[in-house]
């Protein structure tokens, strides 16, 4: 049967320390559950750098793409357009005019994908349930989790080296 | 911990300098144009591209204060050491306005008084429009106006500053704090004229509101880019040990954001003008863009400093990586060098322009005696600003 422990800790400083001092004896933190973002936790507990911003670059690409080929289909092939005296038909000699627009969908597409990747990786679309293992760290106290499922040490020494730490609460679940 | 300006770095000025020198007076004999135009066309554009990043040094420490920003504490002995060429780019200014306007060159045509004279021959309706702007008084008081406030400016920031690492005292910085929010308040009004007066007022009879910000931004990139190559350079050399990575972070954002923030000028100013198609605003970019001496230098120049910076700085590594910021470093200084070139050399010297090796012999002149000017005085004081209350905040910048 494997466990789950939820380490409960009234701090972020006090929970970085236990997380530093868990790590150092080999233990792998599966996660950490806080009310607001703790600066510096990500490189203690492994957790690698993302890679949202290369997602957001390729949203904003596409957006780019569609722009220019929206505009050059509505402008120049379907029905050409002249205006103020800017003919020529041909989208390159016509591109300072699509620039606003393009930069404006390019950011559109770019924020939207960076937004809605966001909610889906982590699971907190609207409707979605919550994975949060106790409703008060959306408010005061910030909870570790640690697996039996990957980590190397068995229940017992995993449960003696979290006791050391400065925890407020411990909850022990068994998991399938 | 002291800097001391000796040794190869020194000798390596001191020849930049030399090589401008030979260009100056080489220039000066071999230039056969009219008015030895060539010669001072480019007198101004190196006076004025260093005078302007000097300026900018100027503007961004008043910011940092005004802002009371914590991060770049430990960097604003290098902000302070740049305004020591100050006084040669004024001087360089001062003397190239006077010499047109003792007639010895044509860079400004608008001095030609028989402009104004409606009897006369050379009578332009337009430019006698702009007299009263244009007048000579009205004209040297503005110049003499932002030199002596640069000049001004700067030699109090210096001293208040050194006073602070003599005698701690909070009043001093509160104090300076409230000064640099005077001096934004004057550069935002003088940075704008200033442009007008002595860039834009080559091409007399064109106008473009933002022209002052787009100038602002040219000036405000080029100061980054050479704090940030400066400090790569101090830092290897065992200089500046408090400038840590996140600190090398923040001016690679910087370099990225006010290029991005001055392609986003420059084209604003050309699409707006370029899509209205008014004879009179439109032709200053029908001589960049439709001659065959500017075209290709036009667009390459604006190639290098949206595009370049754009793709190569986006990602995190790269403005982290010397490896990859330097040559853009390097890259889009000189792009910006020849943005100023090309803000004034087609208004100059029309399709009469030359690039050869006095032009380049000028440019690593001016750059010799501006890394001179400030490297010897950072040499002056004390790297770290000892007694500054937020110099503890921005040792520990960290993200």
């Amino acid at each position: 049967m494997n466990k789950v422990f939820h380490v409960m800790y009234d701090d972020d400083d006090k929970l970085m320390e236990a997380a530093r001092e868990l790590v150092g004896k080999g233990v792998h933190v599966n996660d950490v559950y806080s009310p607001f973002p703790i600066h510096g936790i990500d490189p203690i507990i492994g957790v690698k750098r993302t890679r949202l911003a290369i997602a957001s670059f390729m949203y904003a690409m596409t957006g780019t793409s569609l722009a220019l080929l929206g505009m050059w289909y509505f402008m120049i092939s379907d029905w050409p357009m002249n205006i103020g005296g800017k003919p020529s038909f041909s989208l390159f000699e016509n591109i300072p005019a699509f620039i606003p627009v393009t930069f404006e969908f390019s950011v559109l597409c770019g924020a939207h994908g960076m937004a809605i990747t966001y909610f889906l990786r982590n699971g907190t679309l609207p409707g979605m349930p919550a994975s949060n293992p106790d409703p008060r760290t959306t408010d005061d106290k910030f909870v570790m989790e640690i697996k039996t499922s990957n980590n190397d040490l068995d229940a017992k020494k995993l449960e003696a080296a979290i006791k050391k730490t400065a925890l407020l609460e411990l909850s022990i679940k068994d998991v399938k | 911990m002291e800097f001391k300006f000796e040794g190869r770095a020194k000798l390596l000025t001191q020849i930049l300098m030399v090589v401008g020198l030979i260009a100056l007076i080489g220039g000066y004999l071999t230039d056969h144009s009219h008015g030895h135009q060539r010669w001072w066309a480019n007198l101004l554009v190196n006076g004025f591209f260093y005078f302007s990043i000097s300026v900018a040094a100027l503007f961004f420490y008043a910011l940092q204060y005004a802002t009371e920003s914590a991060w770049s504490v430990v960097l604003k002995r290098f902000f302070e050491a740049m305004w020591g060429f100050l006084p040669y780019g004024a001087a360089v200014m001062v003397i190239v306005i006077a010499a047109g306007q003792f007639h010895m060159h044509h860079l400004y045509h608008w001095m030609d008084p028989t402009l104004y004279d409606p009897t006369h021959g050379n009578y332009d309706a337009i430019i006698a429009g702009k007299s009263a702007y244009f007048n000579p008084t009205f004209f040297w008081g503005r110049t003499i106006a932002y030199l002596a406030t640069f000049i001004g400016f700067a030699h109090f920031f210096r001293k208040w500053s050194l006073k602070e690492d003599a005698e701690p005292s909070l009043d001093l910085h509160y104090f300076q704090f409230r000064r640099s929010a005077m001096f934004i308040v004057f550069f935002a009004v003088f940075s704008s004229t200033m442009a007008w007066d002595w860039v834009m007022s080559i091409d007399t009879h064109w106008f473009s509101t933002l022209f002052g910000w787009y100038i602002f931004s040219g000036m405000w990139v080029s100061m980054i880019i050479f704090t940030n190559v400066c400090m790569l350079w101090l830092r290897s050399k065992g200089y500046f040990q408090d400038v840590n990575e996140s600190h090398m972070h923040d001016l690679g954002k910087w370099m990225f954001a006010i290029a991005m923030l001055w392609s986003y000028l420059f084209f604003s100013q050309f699409m707006l003008i370029w899509y209205s198609n008014i004879p009179e605003e439109v032709t200053y970019y029908v001589s960049r863009l439709f001659s065959d001496e500017y075209r290709v230098p036009f667009l390459t120049m604006f190639f290098i400093n949206f595009a370049v910076p754009f793709y190569v700085l986006l990602p995190r590594d790269t403005k982290r990586n010397p490896k990859f910021l330097l040559p853009v470093a390097f890259l889009i200084f000189a792009g910006h060098f020849a943005d100023v070139y090309l803000l004034v050399i087609p208004g100059t010297l029309f399709n009469h322009h030359d690039f050869g090796f006095f032009e380049v012999g000028l440019f690593l002149g001016f750059l010799g005696l501006f890394i001179n000017r400030t490297l010897t005085t950072l040499s002056k004081a004390s790297l770290v600003p000892k007694n500054h209350p937020m110099l503890q905040e921005s040792k520990d910048l960290h993200y």
